[in-house]
């Protein structure tokens, strides 16, 4: 049993990886951003697991998608990689390891170096994670000035650069506005923005597009695909659809009441899922869904 | 109105007597006078009886306002609507009232909290506007009955209140509720928006079920994809206007508007793959432009 609070933190500085690759795993061709060890997730106070055990490894430039209901265990599984599990939740078994680094061992300093810096996450609601009254670039700015420990003139600087970067049509305008004058997509650009502000490896974005227009959700997809190619960032992409999963994800993992009902590569999930779980999204897609239309000739 | 993309434009439209709903023209404004801002413009539809007609718009589309504009709930500012024959362009607030009463047009929402009424069960609920209509209770209740089970839903759950449903439960009390006046024409608006997969396609093939049993359906939704599976037409709103309409099938896989050809790119198929992303970003500067 490896809990966050049972191993004592040593020193300040980052641990190397620790040589335990379990034997069931492949050997990636680039060494992994990003190792989840078939964590589980308890509820100390109840003491029932609630994830039972969930696998994958991320190299850079790789993107992994969990899909799943709420309450499948996707979002906890998430904010277990980034250390912030709800109050009374804890990893009760596994382990995750961040750039080499077991997260276990990690005290809260260290934990603050990693997260913006290595790994970075945006979610559904980007209103509630911005200052309204506070001027969004000045927001990122802040981010960039503390992870960077640069100037304030050369983190406006760089804030505008940023909001250039996630193709904000004019970003020294958006700069100087505030949360309520931006639309639902911008502000997920700009929460964007600011996660990859301290030039992270690792992006979790949990069900960001969820709240978003099809069309502005195809927008956002397609940027996260841009920061995948042009800065090597690696993906957590969550959804609860299958199909916007599919759009990005080299590897799927299928999730249902805390379990993983399947996983495997997007092309072996979708064209032979083995789960009922799994045929039933699909199935979704392919009677309800614009899949209906398409001839299987258009299958990528 | 953009007509040249508009597959079907609203003149060539056959003013047709037996049609459900007729919507011609219709220009809705909100706001005082200075700052009136206008939601719909010139919007031209027609529903045929047991037709499902899929409306899809985004944020701002003017989607909703249709529904509430159609269901009597805002006031136009131009056009003509014709509910079964029925010009009810100039209703005031009483006529629009026993126009719902004789349920000759009903309604689904998102959220079926919030169109239950939370102190009533299940069967009061549902047998509510057929004892308004002055059918005898025996009736009322074997009617109810029938439309439960025809939503697949079962009789333990008549005297349960909507908060004591689950969400997909809820949905189909709705459903049913909407139902049980046998009405030429039902308006959904987003009605599986709420839902998780395995309740969206049990909603999704009940309404499958209702055009089959010939009820009229107008579907407003914001997503392409659940639209898609169930609609006759489909008729595409983009900032108040209807800029296409057409056979469902033609308009996703041979979508003429930019909007529509951005808005069928960037829906999420489980056949696409980010190679479209060159595709919509021409789309995107082109409407935008």
């Amino acid at each position: 049993m490896t809990t966050l609070s049972e191993k004592a933190a040593p020193g300040t500085a980052l641990k190397p990886a620790l040589k335990t690759a379990t034997p069931r795993e492949p050997v990636a061709p680039a060494a992994p951003v990003l190792t989840v060890r078939d964590v589980r997730i308890s509820d100390r106070v109840t003491d029932r697991e609630i994830v039972h055990g969930v696998s994958f490894e991320l190299t850079p430039g790789k993107t992994v998608g969990i899909v799943g209901e709420s309450g499948s265990g996707k979002t906890l599984t998430c904010r277990a990689t980034l250390g912030i599990l709800p109050p009374h939740f804890e990893v009760s078994a596994g382990s995750i390891e961040i750039a080499g680094t077991d997260i276990a061992d990690l005290t809260p300093q260290q934990w603050t170096a990693l997260r913006g810096a290595t790994i970075s996450a945006v979610f559904q609601d980007p209103a509630s994670y911005l200052n309204p009254s506070i001027r969004v670039g000045a927001q990122i700015a802040e981010v960039i000035r503390v992870k960077k420990g640069v100037k304030r003139r050369e983190a406006r600087h760089r804030a505008v650069e940023l909001l250039q970067a996630v193709q904000l049509r004019d970003p020294e305008l958006v700069y100087g506005q505030y949360t309520h004058e931006l639309s639902g997509g911008m502000l997920q650009r700009v929460l964007i923005a600011a996660a990859i502000a301290a030039d992270p490896r690792i992006l979790i974005a949990d069900e960001a597009t969820t709240a978003l227009d099809v069309t502005v959700q195809a927008e956002i997809l397609d940027l996260l695909a841009e920061l995948r190619e042009h800065a090597g960032l690696a993906l957590v992409i969550v959804s609860h659809d299958l199909a916007v999963v599919a759009q990005l994800c080299d590897e799927v993992l299928v999730m249902r009441d805390g379990e993983v009902v399947e996983q495997g590569t997007t092309r072996e999930v979708l064209h032979h899922p083995r789960h009922e779980y799994t045929r039933l999204l699909i199935a979704e897609h392919e009677s309800y869904g614009l899949d209906r239309f398409l001839t299987p000739q258009e299958t990528s | 109105m953009t007509t040249e993309h508009a597959r079907q434009q609203p003149a060539a439209t056959p003013t047709d007597e037996s049609a459900v709903l007729e919507v011609t023209g219709l220009d809705v404004h909100y706001g005082p006078r200075r700052r009136r801002r206008r939601a719909l413009h010139d919007v031209s539809l027609s529903v045929a009886p047991g037709e499902t007609v899929g409306i899809i718009g985004e944020t701002g589309s003017g989607k909703s306002t249709f529904a509430r504009t159609v269901l009597g709930l805002v006031r136009p500012s131009a056009g003509r609507i014709v509910i079964g024959g029925e010009d009810v362009g100039a209703y005031g607030t009483r006529q629009w009232r026993r126009l719902r009463r004789r349920g000759v047009v009903q309604y689904v929402f998102q959220d079926p909290l919030r169109s239950l009424d939370p102190d009533l069960t299940v069967e009061e609920s549902l047998s509510e506007p057929l004892l308004i209509q002055g059918v005898p209770r025996q009736e009322a209740a074997d009617r109810v009955r029938t439309f439960l089970a025809r939503v697949q839903l079962s009789e333990d759950l008549l005297d349960r209140l909507p908060g004591e449903l689950s969400g997909g439960q809820r949905q189909r009390v709705s459903v049913a509720r909407a139902l049980v006046t046998e009405p030429k024409l039902v308006i959904l608006d987003e009605p599986v928006s709420a839902l998780d997969s395995a309740n969206r396609v049990q909603i999704l093939q009940i309404l499958k079920d209702l055009r089959a049993a010939g009820t009229a359906l107008v579907f407003i939704s914001h997503d392409l994809g659940s639209v898609a599976g169930v609609a006759d037409r489909i008729a595409v709103l983009y900032q108040g206007e209807l800029v296409e309409v057409g056979a469902a099938r033609d308009v996703i896989t041979d979508p003429r508007h930019v909007y529509t050809r951005l808005l069928v790119g960037s829906a999420p198929t489980l056949r696409t793959a980010s190679a479209d992303r060159a595709e919509r970003d021409r789309l995107r500067a082109l409407l935008h432009a």
